[in-house]
């Protein structure tokens, strides 16, 4: 697993802040287009507060349409950053160190993306203040707390600030070295960012201990956060297919599967991008492609897990559901192709590219793999939402279903192009892979002869 | 008596461990002196003193907050707007324990990355001695001698093989 020759500090920093002491060609354009894509979706989300929702598909029944998949969807993508950065830095991996920080900013982006979504689709957004939080005193109207909408804000918020705070403290070395190399402004403002930092041993020990003892305590707030997400379905009890107990581990491998496959994407490009060929290397691409099948084989027992048991107990509403997803329907929606499609594209063809180690190593056939996945786990959220709600049942007298309109996609496709203007922003101002974590595993790294072969080896400390 | 501040600069840890060592032989405590460096080494790597911190006792003090915070949240928005429910207690605890859950995870995060901050002596106000070619992989080694010892240290600092030595007075 040590692939990449040990660097000079001084090319570490050359080659890592390349993308903030110097600005590409492309740089501008791009994010001009990216932020124009993001102007469109805001006028539309303009049009639509003052207009009302009815210029999306949802109506009664469906009323949890393309904003509501798209929260989950992000959400699940947010899980890539605990996931590498706190997992594998607990379990000590070396090839994790490229990867932590474009993860962890992922997660920010991500997580603030999606808690857009819920928020317009309420259509008065004002009002959302009130129904989750305890402030309106003047009209003594408190929210309910025993709704998961109320427990999901505070899971949600309570992951951004952590990982924030996560992304932050890590941050804080890598501004000593951008202090040390900028003049002007910026090197005022990288000053007062650093705090002062020299680092000595103190500072280093309990930087160290910062990244493993915030790791242990993001991690069982990462798992909450996606369970607390999948309550919001699974505690409707009148909605058959979503009262499942087996929802919150299924939504959480999810979020990792989907998650991680954006990771990779987002490390591929990077590299491209930016030219860090001798940082984010073939084999750490290698290394999460492993990590997918296992996520990815899990993911799968769950699916498979959720499909079983809503069949197995033979309920008249929840056999309904499944006939909705599975068969062919009235209302000529293919539900059942959607579903051959997404099970095909977020498992099998994914899995069996990243079977053979050639084709996790070469970075076409990677990406190509990992937009699957995503393409794949956006549709899972929706099979699962629209169709449990679309269904017939008992003493319900008004039926339709959900053609998603112009304006839910430009709002939806809108969050990748918002995400990836965040991204570059930030990349811009901050380093996306980590100095001193990158230049702590060149220290570390060292060849060892066993017999008459040198293999590398690593000093790990406990 | 009057403290002045001196930085070697070395290429290499073990000539920046063999300078701690010399410094230390001649009677200069190892609270006086500093290793800086660019990225973790390991932990003993210059022959340092070992830091001691109460960075743990942090995120206990954060996580009783936070829980303590949930509690009179949750609590007090269902006492203040009671829905009473087939005859069931006003203070539902299921949905009480996540919402603390949630706090008391948020308070020992907080309370950790304050510990961090705090243990770490930072924010420091006004640098010291300091050369930015440390962020560039040299290893600084900095003294806060008696100013009687400075020439003396200076003269270890050079003879250990710094490729630079600066003082305060320079």
């Amino acid at each position: 697993m040590q692939e990449g020759k040990v660097l000079p500090a001084a090319q570490i920093n050359r080659d890592l802040l390349r993308s903030i002491l110097e600005t590409p060609r492309w740089f501008w354009p791009v994010v001009t287009l990216l932020g124009l894509i993001v102007l469109v979706a805001a006028i539309t989300i303009g049009v639509m507060i003052n207009t009302g929702l009815g210029i999306t598909g949802l109506n009664y029944k469906v009323v949890w349409g393309f904003f509501i998949t798209n929260f989950v969807f992000w959400i699940g993508i947010s899980h890539a950053g605990v996931m590498l950065s706190a997992i594998l830095r607990l379990a000590k991996a070396e090839w994790r160190r490229p990867a932590t920080r474009a993860a962890e900013v992922l997660t920010i982006f991500s997580l603030m993306t999606a808690m857009i979504m819920p928020i317009i689709h309420t259509g008065r957004p004002w009002r959302i203040l009130y129904w989750a939080f305890p402030y309106d005193f003047a009209r003594g109207v408190w929210p309910n707390i025993r709704t998961p909408l109320v427990w999901d804000p505070s899971a949600i918020l309570t992951y951004l600030t952590s990982s924030t705070m996560f992304v932050a403290i890590a941050l804080v070395p890598d501004f000593a070295v951008l202090r040390d190399r900028t003049t002007g402004w910026p090197h005022r403002i990288y000053t007062l960012l650093a705090m002062g930092w020299e680092g000595n041993p103190r500072q280093w020990k309990l930087q160290i201990i910062a990244g493993v003892l915030l790791s242990a305590l993001i991690l069982p707030v990462f798992v909450s956060v996606h369970s607390i997400v999948s309550w919001d379905f699974g505690m409707a009890v009148a909605i058959k297919s979503w009262h499942s107990t087996v929802f919150a581990p299924y939504f959480v491998v999810g979020a990792v599967h989907s998650g991680v496959s954006a990771v990779v994407f987002a490390m591929i490009l990077l590299r491209w991008a930016y030219g860090w060929q001798e940082y984010i290397r073939h084999e750490h691409i290698d290394a999460l492609g492993r990590l997918l099948i296992v996520v990815a084989t899990g993911w799968f027992y769950f699916l498979v897990m959720e499909i079983v048991f809503g069949i197995y107990g033979l309920e008249g509403d929840e056999l309904a559901v499944r006939a909705l997803q599975f068969l062919p329907t009235e209302s000529g929606v293919p539900y059942n192709i959607w579903m051959i499609v997404f099970v095909g594209i977020t498992y099998f063809l994914p899995v069996i590219l990243w079977l053979p180690r050639a084709w996790r190593r070469n970075l076409w056939i990677m990406s190509t793999a990992c937009i699957s996945v995503n393409v794949g786990m956006w549709l899972e959220r929706y099979l699962l939402f629209v169709p449990g709600q679309a269904n017939k049942q008992f003493l319900t007298f008004t039926w339709n279903d959900y053609l998603p309109q112009p304006a839910e996609a430009i709002i939806v496709g809108a969050t990748f192009a918002f995400v990836s203007m965040l991204m570059l922003l930030f990349s811009r101002v901050f380093p996306l892979v980590p100095l001193y974590d990158i230049k702590e595993g060149d220290i570390l790294k060292t060849e060892i002869k066993v017999g008459r072969r040198t293999v590398p080896a690593t000093f790990r400390e406990d | 008596m009057a403290k002045q501040a001196i930085l070697g600069l070395f290429q290499d840890a073990e000539s920046a461990a063999n300078a701690g060592d010399a410094l230390k032989s001649a009677g200069i405590a190892d609270t006086e002196y500093d290793f800086l460096t660019d990225s973790p080494y390991p932990e003993g790597a210059f022959g340092e003193r070992e830091e001691k911190h109460n960075l743990y006792l942090y995120p206990f003090i954060g996580a009783l907050l936070g829980l303590t915070s949930g509690i009179l949240i949750t609590a007090m928005t269902q006492v203040a707007y009671p829905l009473e429910t087939g005859g069931k207690p006003i203070l539902s605890l299921p949905p009480m324990a996540i919402v603390c859950y949630e706090g008391t995870m948020l308070g020992a995060i907080l309370f950790t990355v304050i510990g961090i901050v705090f243990e770490s002596r930072l924010p420091k106000m006004k640098m010291g001695l300091y050369d930015n070619r440390i962020t560039q992989g040299l290893i600084g080694l900095l003294v806060n001698a008696e100013q009687e010892k400075g020439p003396e240290v200076m003269q270890i600092l050079n003879g250990a093989g710094a490729v630079d030595v600066k003082s305060e007075d320079d």
